[in-house]
């Protein structure tokens, strides 16, 4: 049964979603996915230099990681980005592309300061000249180490790449 | 209470350092090369030969005692000295309070010396170390692996010929280059928006 929408008073209050008081609310899969989808990266407890302080720091109380609903899960296999906080080396780059490998779909990847996204000072025989040579990076923080707004600065700008995402649910893609 | 405090606070004059070095020569005579001072404490320069002797005296002597190694590293003077290595003990005498370091040459073309495990058992993990960045065989450790860089690492990174950049890409450690081989393999399962 088809209805006509103009006759039972939608409001129109953004673009794609419209309401009908008191509590229907219509709008589009994209939206309603990639909502819930930003409004609860949960990343992997994982850190692999000094950024990670930094990344713990933004974690706590004082800036709070929690009220964009960014939460540290302990296993890769409950989370949905990875932060490659810190200098990446040689020996370690088959275990951050192992972690990876773990975290179901959709998964994004940020990487935490100079080190992470460009080897950074250490041009060096150990060092992976950036972990973008074996990942998919989202985001690239910047920072050495970055400083804890830069850090939310660079979630956020996450969330409005997820927010911007077309059926990425579907199973087509 | 008080006599207790007294014991801890007061502590037994041992030898004054150049002391030590005239007892270390005056044992060992053949054995020493030179003697330096330096900032903290007294150098000697000795033959890697006999280091282990050397080192048991300086350990078990009750006027000596260097009952604590500090530090254990190994140094690569590439075209700077004769021989090219010297592998170096920072001493330490928990009773006496002195300190004193040894420097054993290690020529080039044959990188070995006795191993200082079975006198101080912390040297175990410093001269995996020396073995692992400057390619010194340490005779008689008990577990000589490469503790820092992965076991199938080709090369010493911190002696001074090795490429500071690390080798060529092609060439580059076989874990990395599957990693990368791996990422590549797996690309096309990647979501792109």
């Amino acid at each position: 049964m088809l209805i006509d929408t103009s006759t039972i008073g939608l409001i129109q209050v953004e673009e794609d979603t419209k309401i009908l008081p008191p509590n229907v609310i219509i709008t589009t899969f994209d939206k309603i996915v990639n909502w819930s989808r930003l409004s609860s990266i949960w990343p992997t407890t994982f850190g692999l230099a000094c950024c990670a302080i930094e990344m713990m720091a933004v974690g706590a109380a004082h800036y709070d990681f929690d009220r964009f609903g960014i939460i540290f899960r302990g296993s890769p296999r409950q989370s949905d980005c990875l932060i490659v906080a810190g200098t990446v080396t040689k020996k370690m780059a088959p275990v951050v592309r192992r972690v990876y490998d773990q975290i179901p779909e959709p998964r994004y990847v940020v990487a935490m300061g100079s080190c992470a996204c460009t080897g950074g000072i250490f041009r060096t025989y150990n060092t992976v000249q950036g972990c973008g040579s074996f990942l998919p990076v989202d985001v690239y923080v910047p920072g050495c180490p970055p400083r804890p707004e830069t850090l939310l600065e660079g979630m956020m700008l996450l969330q409005e790449k997820i927010r911007k995402e077309q059926a990425r649910w579907s199973p087509w893609r | 209470m008080a006599i207790v405090l007294r014991k801890v606070l007061s502590y037994e004059k041992g030898l004054e350092p150049p002391e030590i070095v005239e007892r270390i020569k005056e044992k060992f005579p053949e054995e020493v090369i030179e003697v330096t001072e330096s900032k903290d404490r007294i150098s000697v320069t000795v033959k890697s030969g006999r280091i282990i002797d050397i080192c048991r005296y300086l350990h078990d002597d009750p006027f000596l005692l260097f009952d604590h190694l500090q530090d254990l590293t190994a140094v690569d003077y590439l075209k700077k000295k004769e021989p090219r290595f010297e592998v170096i003990y920072n001493l330490y005498s928990i009773r006496y309070r002195n300190k004193i370091r040894l420097k054993a040459q290690v020529p080039e073309e044959n990188p070995r010396i006795r191993s200082a495990v079975p006198l101080w058992a912390g040297a175990n993990w410093h001269e995996r170390e020396c073995f692992d960045m400057f390619g010194i065989v340490f005779k008689g450790h008990p577990d000589l692996r490469r503790i820092l860089l992965p076991e199938d690492w080709e090369g010493h990174p911190l002696r001074k010929d090795y490429p500071l950049k690390g080798p060529e890409p092609e060439n580059d450690w076989p874990g990395y280059i599957e990693v990368l081989n791996k990422a590549k393999e797996l690309k096309e399962f990647e979501w792109e928006g």
